[in-house]
């Protein structure tokens, strides 16, 4: 847990700034004020907390390049953040930083429907993208949960997925082109209109690099052509193993679901109550698949699910093909995460990825940790892909809770890593899982990431302390030092 | 009756209760994009995330400053981040206590109260409402006293006034006021109160009398006590709570007296706030005699166009050939998740075409008196729902609340497309007795 005092005042060095900032963002376009700046402390993950030196809200590329061009000249730190609704504290401010917030650039430039693309600005709702592009018959894919309020250029930061990227892919799968503002101040466009630019494949290595090499401005992103036909299908089962048989053998039979989604017992508990989602009775899995394309396909495909989920011991199945009926059945799943509040006080979202075979084994061993330490933990996942959401519930009020819930929740990366997995599917490593990255990567990989950071950034002032280890982080409590960290030591990390 | 003072540790009970409530926020942001704030600004004070975060330091360190106050202030109180809140945070008593806390505690400047004394000794009382109508025809203000002048509060209320004025029905032809028993046409269903209100008596008593008609011919004798008053919900949401309690335990008794099994309110706000009047006078200190009192009486508490579906159609609907424009009243859909049973009822008239509004989560600016305490960013918001009416290409604009249909038809004159606004008791009373779309309209 990471957790700064309430600065009353902002640092000296950057108060020095302010001036500058108000010239470039305008009186209002700068927060100086203590209660003011530290609503923006955490973002979706709020055990993380630091209160920003100062926070500014640009309009324009033009003045979030100025902002930045004036932190590189000072060496201040800054850092991104969209909508604040991360779940792995990569938009945790830094307390003598300047945190770049783009709320305020929320226009959609252009809805180019002959070349199927959209180009908008960071703070672009997701779902607004598919609401301009559907009147056309075409959406945008990549749909996070939170996609009604998650901004665009936050899932390029983070490369976010969502329950179709089954099929669909990640973000990274759907961003044609980039303007970016680099750790240095430089306003530089990356790709184009056209769907592959030769050399280096610049926007693969912007998207997901959390904010580290600097700040999407305009996003060109494709549209997608709606399908002829959607069917949504739950199905429910009374056990968890039987649920994760019949994924199995979905993919097995070759049918490529665009999402396939699971919640156990504890996660439909919570969406009833949240949103009385309405799921069957007595239900210890349900499991949501959609399938989508030309109606033929669709219909071939949906029996033959129907008839696998049967197998799997499913006792009941429930297809929806209205918009209606569809947005019911993905009322409980959209909700779950934050549905999870109704049944506890606090919970931490995990995120991590296993082999799809490995899902069975690795959710049993969630459920012995659960039961050993006495933490309930809800599941919720995107089953197609492996992708596990295990939710550790705890109460903050209770002392000791939240460590041991952190306690169980790295126990489940863990897991993940030791099964061949990931310690994150698409929720990014923030600050909160870089001192994971070890535990994933050798000490080479760690230092040609650290290599290629510092060639777009080589002051390390773009959101530091996020995506890769560093001994402050990981190593040391702030303040108090303890020799030569041994990462520093062996060369696996710098110290900013 | 009166009422015993609360006991000592009352205050601080009700202090934990709202720890409890801060605490159901888990952070994630699903109430931005329905915020009409965070529309307008795009900033996270001025969203309910960060609202309920500016409570919680309010709460934890015991300090008001005036910064909070001033994004407390700018809340609209429209309870949409209520509906989109997938934790169930209880927005609305969050903001109910703070409010309370703020006119408790802070000092506003005195322009600020004298505005705000003169809105409270005007909106809740219909009598005096009514009274205004008259000065209001010379807009600019016979009689208005060199103290309201200089407070600048004849250019906020005024125009609000005025605007009320131009859209509202003519003074010179009122419907003649309602008795005080509306028999059912032929066997009796319900029998049911109904209140008259302030802003829809004094301005659109036209839709008070729709309403009881409507009643009457689905079965119902309506009770319309000729001594009610305001249901406080003004004052309740600015934190005046002793005055909206005060006004809440007359209604209770109002309605407790004529012995009826539901309260049938047609306008949003009020009936939002009747049905938590427990609410209401806990806040506001009273002792669980009255909270239980007040708890009965709101568990009759009914919005029409729910009373209505529940009852089931008995008259017959004449066609009504009209594409409307249906509008959420903020208070009717997030207050009272009224959603479907106006539509419903609207499409049970032949004819009728019923389209929604883009956005429609998103309140149009009205929000009690918020558009005279922020005009200019009520003004803003009026004219993006405007533009959204305007773009569903309607003749009439139907909503069930007499603040956003005055809103909505001056920011409609104001961008020069004049669209005619209605009430949906008024629709249904025009299908019900036969109207032609010409005599409904008032063309």
């Amino acid at each position: 847990m990471t957790e700064t005092a309430p600065a009353t005042r902002t640092p000296a060095a950057l108060a020095a700034l302010v001036p500058v900032l108000r010239d470039i963002c305008g009186e209002d376009g700068v927060l100086t004020d203590a209660s003011r700046r530290r609503t923006y402390e955490s973002d979706g993950l709020t055990h993380h907390r630091s209160v920003p030196g100062v926070v500014v809200l640009p309009t324009t590329a033009e003045q979030v390049a100025a902002v930045v061009r004036l932190c590189s000249d000072r060496g201040v730190p800054f850092v991104p953040r969209g909508a604040g609704t991360g779940l792995s504290a990569g938009a945790l401010p830094h307390a003598e930083g300047v945190l770049v917030v783009t709320s305020r650039m929320r226009r959609i430039i252009e809805i180019d429907v002959d070349n199927e693309c959209a180009v908008v600005e960071p703070g672009v709702a997701n779902l607004d993208v598919t609401r301009a592009a559907a009147p056309h018959g075409y959406y945008y894919a990549p749909d996070p949960s939170s996609q009604q309020v998650c901004s665009v250029g936050g899932n390029v930061a983070e490369n976010s997925g969502g329950a179709h990227c089954l099929k669909y892919g990640f973000t990274v799968n759907h961003v044609r082109g980039l303007d970016i503002v680099t750790p240095s101040g430089e306003l530089v466009s990356l790709g184009g209109r056209s769907p592959d630019a030769p050399g280096y494949d610049l926007i693969g290595a912007f998207v997901g690099s959390e904010g580290t090499l600097g700040i999407a401005t305009r996003i060109t992103v494709n549209l997608t052509r709606a399908p002829q036909k959607t069917v949504t299908l739950l199905s429910a089962f009374t056990s968890m193993d039987a649920g994760g048989r019949a994924v199995s053998s979905v993919i097995a039979a070759g049918v490529l679901p665009s999402a396939m989604e699971m919640m156990d017992a504890l996660a439909i508990e919570a969406a009833e109550k949240a949103v009385a989602c309405d799921y069957p009775q007595g239900a210890a899995a349900v499991l949501v698949v959609e399938l989508d394309g030309p109606a033929a396909e669709v219909d071939a495909q949906l029996a033959e699910v129907v008839r696998l989920c049967g197998e799997a011991g499913s006792f009941e199945t429930r297809t929806a093909s209205g918009p209606e009926e569809r947005a019911r059945i993905w009322k409980g799943r959209k909700s779950a995460f934050a549905a999870v509040g109704r049944i506890s006080p606090a919970y931490i979202v995990q995120d991590g990825v296993v082999p799809r075979t490995a899902l069975p084994e690795v959710l049993r061993r969630i459920t012995e940790l659960s039961e050993s330490s006495g933490i309930r933990v809800a599941n919720v996942f995107h089953a197609g892909d492996g992708n596990l959401h295990p939710l550790v519930l705890f109460d903050d009020t209770e002392p000791g809770a939240a460590d041991r819930a952190e306690e169980v929740s790295g126990a489940i990366l863990d897991l993940c890593i030791e099964h061949g997995g990931s310690i994150t599917g698409e929720h990014g490593v923030g600050v909160d899982k870089a001192c994971k990255m070890p535990r994933m990567y050798g000490p080479d990989d760690l230092a040609t990431f650290d290599l290629f950071r510092r060639s777009f950034d080589p002051d390390g002032i773009a959101n530091p302390d996020k995506l890769l280890p560093t001994p402050r982080l990981c190593g040391e409590r702030p303040g108090v030092r303890r020799g030569v960290h041994p990462l520093v030591e062996s060369g696996r990390a710098d110290q900013f | 009756m009166h009422v015993t003072d609360q006991p000592p540790e009352a205050p601080r009970e009700r202090d934990q209760v709202f720890g409890d409530l801060l605490n159901d926020c888990v952070h994630c942001g699903f109430c931005l994009p329905t915020c009409p704030t965070n529309v307008l600004w795009g900033q996270e004070m001025d969203s309910p995330r960060g609202r309920i975060h500016l409570m919680t330091q309010m709460h934890t360190e015991d300090v008001l400053t005036e910064t909070a106050v001033g994004h407390f202030d700018n809340c609209l109180g429209c309870l949409a981040c209520v509906s989109s809140c997938p934790s169930g945070v209880a927005y609305d008593a969050l903001i109910e206590h703070t409010r309370n806390r703020v006119e408790r505690e802070h000092e506003r400047p005195r322009g600020e109260r004298v505005l705000r004394g003169a809105i409270f000794s005007l909106f809740p009382y219909r009598r005096r409402l009514r009274l205004m109508r008259g000065p209001l025809r010379a807009y600019g203000a016979t009689g208005a006293s060199s103290l309201v002048r200089r407070s600048g509060l004849l250019e906020r209320i005024s125009p609000a006034l005025a605007a009320m004025e131009r859209i509202a029905p003519p003074l010179s032809s009122p419907p003649p006021p309602l008795p005080p028993l509306v028999p059912a046409v032929g066997r009796a269903r319900a029998r049911v109160g109904m209140l008259v209100g302030c802003v829809q008596g004094a301005f659109f008593p036209e839709v008070n009398t729709a309403t009881a008609r409507v009643l009457a011919m689905e079965g119902c004798d309506v009770v319309v006590p000729r001594t009610q008053g305001c249901c406080g919900a003004l004052s309740g949401h600015s934190g005046r709570s002793e005055e909206s309690a005060a006004f809440a335990r007359r209604l209770v008794e109002v309605f407790e007296r004529a012995r009826v099994d539901r309260v049938v309110v047609n306008s949003a706000g009020c009936g939002s706030s009747m049905k938590h009047f427990d609410r209401t006078l806990a806040e506001a200190g009273a002792d669980d005699a009255w909270v239980r009192r007040a708890r009965d009486m709101s568990a009759k508490v009914v919005d029409l166009t729910e009373f209505l579906v529940d009852l089931g159609p008995r008259a017959e609907r004449h066609p009504l050939p009209l594409h409307t424009a249906y509008h959420d009243a903020c208070h009717l859909s997030h207050g009272q998740g009224i959603t479907q049973a106006p539509r419903a009822l609207l499409a049970g008239i032949p004819g009728l075409r019923v389209s929604d509004l883009p956005d429609k989560e998103v309140c149009c600016g009205s929000a009690g008196v918020y558009n005279l305490l922020k005009p200019d960013a009520a003004r803003e918001l009026g004219d993006r729902k405007g533009r959204d009416v305007a773009s569903t290409g309607a003749d009439a604009l139907v909503s069930g609340n007499p603040g956003c249909a005055l809103q909505i038809a001056s920011a409609m004159e104001r961008a020069g497309r004049r669209v005619a606004v209605t009430h949906t008791a008024r629709v249904l009373d025009a299908s019900l007795r036969g109207l032609t779309v010409d005599q409904l309209l008032g063309r």
